[in-house]
């Protein structure tokens, strides 16, 4: 009992170890390039503030507090009973406490706070992920029901859908479906982008889907059937919820690559993470740090998900 | 009540066509009970199948109640609702407790209301032993109450006419009984009944007529105590020699 928790922290020593390693191997690498790490330089592309100029919107009265030696609160009470309140910085305020002020009277400079291009990347990324993902998995039931419908029709269409998504790079769909069908049916990038991607996913989850309705007993069907329900009534109530509850798994890593798939649409100029990063590297020189990071955002974003999923299925597999 | 008529069924397995069913006539009267025996890979339950059409036949009719089944203009659903069938391997649906496998079809295809439907499953569990067991899954019964909650689903229709399937095939030795009981009753009560088992003691008790069947033909018909005290062809008398 005692040599098995000696033996366990052992190899979590050794974890530590490999990892304290590659940790040194890499500022070893830096050295011999001559690199110079400049984190400092990221953070502000996540959030930066700036000065914007404040103007009066009415006729009113100013008053001023100053807060510390910096920055003052100031507050306007406007002739129609309207009122404002912001904090300026003191040396750019136009006014006294007291004065009257005028409509469109500037005032002085106040703080914004902005999200810097990693932060909109982010939400580019999740935005295109989320609705690829909708889209995807509405193409993916649809050709899955098609691959295994007994119409040659149906099952042709679906085939060849899968197939040839399937048998081309994605990055050449993407140019495409930009180049091409964007040009022609007038998308603009991000719709062209998400379509791309949310066919490319389509075609694989089709499989999956196709796989785990035929992994469900015959007798099944039958049974939904002789009981009188129709084909839909069947797949909706008895075959999809049993087929979903076994590819789960599947499905989740499916839609996690989505995620890093969808880095992809950067050459489409779409601004996602994958370009955030580029203009950060382009723009500070702090190439490592620029990729490292989103890197490490993207890995946020799919165990994020994978946790997600992991608690799903506890939850389903209640009621087995 | 069903008539069939000359049907031929045919697979295709591999390079083999087998006939599965050939050129076969018959018909069920109203309050029959009907018992198909035969050496297995006989065509026994092909036939049964035919009869509600989870195997679309190649030549030859159906007909019940006088429609003709194999029409393209019949609604086979419908058809369905009226054919209970029970299965040799039970085919509940594991997601769904016993209540919510007998109540789906009743709400879904005959659309009656939860209440209704729930007064029905709570009429035809007591009917077939399992009333405690309506909030559990299929998994945590035993093949005997599976089978029985089976027979409650396909009963929970009102259908005219009850189709098995070898319900007792799969069964441990020690819970055919259980079954059997639950389909002597139903026999007693007037069902019309179409059986392919082997259980000849229920043929026995119940059956108004016998069929045998050999490579997809029927062979001989008659009363029960026609097979066990004189049947004419030597493929039955080869057959029930092994199994009794």
């Amino acid at each position: 009992m005692l040599s098995e928790l000696f033996k366990k922290i052992f190899w979590y020593l050794c974890l530590v170890g490999i990892i304290v390693f590659l940790g040194w191997g890499l500022t070893v690498m830096t050295d011999r390039i001559d690199y110079t790490w400049y984190w400092n330089r990221i953070p502000k592309y996540f959030f930066f503030t700036s000065e914007v100029e404040k103007f009066a919107d009415e006729n009113g009265i100013i008053h001023v507090k100053q807060i510390d030696e910096k920055f003052s609160q100031v507050s306007l009470e406007y002739d129609s009973g309207k009122t404002d309140a912001f904090k300026i910085r003191t040396d750019s305020l136009e006014f006294k406490d007291g004065d009257r002020v005028t409509d469109v009277d500037q005032v002085g400079a106040i703080q914004v706070f902005s999200q810097g291009i990693l932060i909109i990347g982010l939400i580019t990324t999740i935005e295109i992920s989320l609705y690829s993902s909708v889209l995807g998995m509405i193409f993916g039931l649809v050709a899955g029901l098609g691959r295994i419908s007994k119409n040659p029709l149906i099952k042709g269409l679906s085939t060849i859908y899968v197939e040839v998504i399937r048998g081309t790079p994605l990055i050449v769909q993407i140019f495409i479906f930009y180049f091409f069908l964007g040009t022609v049916l007038h998308l603009d990038r991000f719709t062209a982008g998400t379509m791309a991607l949310a066919l490319f996913v389509g075609a694989y989850v089709a499989e999956i889907i196709r796989a785990g309705i035929q992994s469900i007993h015959p007798g099944q069907m039958e049974a939904a059937r002789s009981l009188g329900m129709n084909y839909f009534q069947t797949m909706t109530y008895i075959i999809l919820p049993q087929a979903f509850k076994r590819i789960m798994p599947p499905l989740a890593g499916q839609f996690i690559s989505l995620i890093k798939d969808s880095s992809l649409v950067s050459i489409i100029a779409i601004t996602d993470l994958t370009k955030a990063g580029r203009e950060i590297s382009t723009s500070t020189f702090a190439t490592f740090e620029a990729f490292f990071t989103i890197a490490g955002m993207y890995l946020v974003l799919t165990l994020s998900l994978s946790m997600l999923v992991r608690y799903i299925e506890r939850r389903f597999a209640v009621s087995d | 009540m069903i008539k069939i008529n000359n049907i031929c069924k045919t697979f295709i397995v591999g390079a083999h066509i087998v006939k599965a069913v050939d050129h076969c006539s018959t018909d069920i009267k109203k309050g029959e009970v009907v018992v198909v025996i035969g050496p297995s890979g006989s065509g026994k339950s092909t036939l049964l199948r035919c009869i509600n059409q989870l195997e679309s036949i190649d030549s030859g009719k159906v007909f019940i109640d006088g429609v003709d089944i194999t029409s393209l203009k019949t609604n086979i659903n419908k058809i369905r609702a009226e054919v209970g069938m029970v299965f040799q391997s039970f085919n509940l649906f594991p997601h769904k407790s016993v209540r919510e496998n007998i109540n789906l079809a009743q709400q879904k295809v005959r659309k009656r209301s939860k209440t209704e439907a729930n007064e029905k499953t709570d009429y035809l569990l007591e009917k077939v032993g399992i009333e405690q067991k309506a909030h559990v899954f299929p998994s945590q019964l035993s093949g005997g109450q599976q089978q029985r909650v089976a027979i409650a689903r396909a009963l929970a229709m009102d259908p005219k006419i009850m189709l098995f399937d070898e319900p007792t095939s799969a069964l441990d030795p020690e819970m055919v009984g259980e079954v059997l009981e639950v389909m002597l009753t139903l026999a007693k009560e007037g069902m019309t009944m179409a059986v392919v088992s082997h259980e000849m003691g229920f043929a026995r008790e119940v059956a108004d007529k016998v069929i045998m069947m050999d490579e997809g033909k029927i062979i001989e018909v008659g009363d029960p105590e026609h097979f066990f005290t004189e049947p004419e062809e030597e493929r039955t008398k080869l057959f029930l020699s092994q199994i009794l």
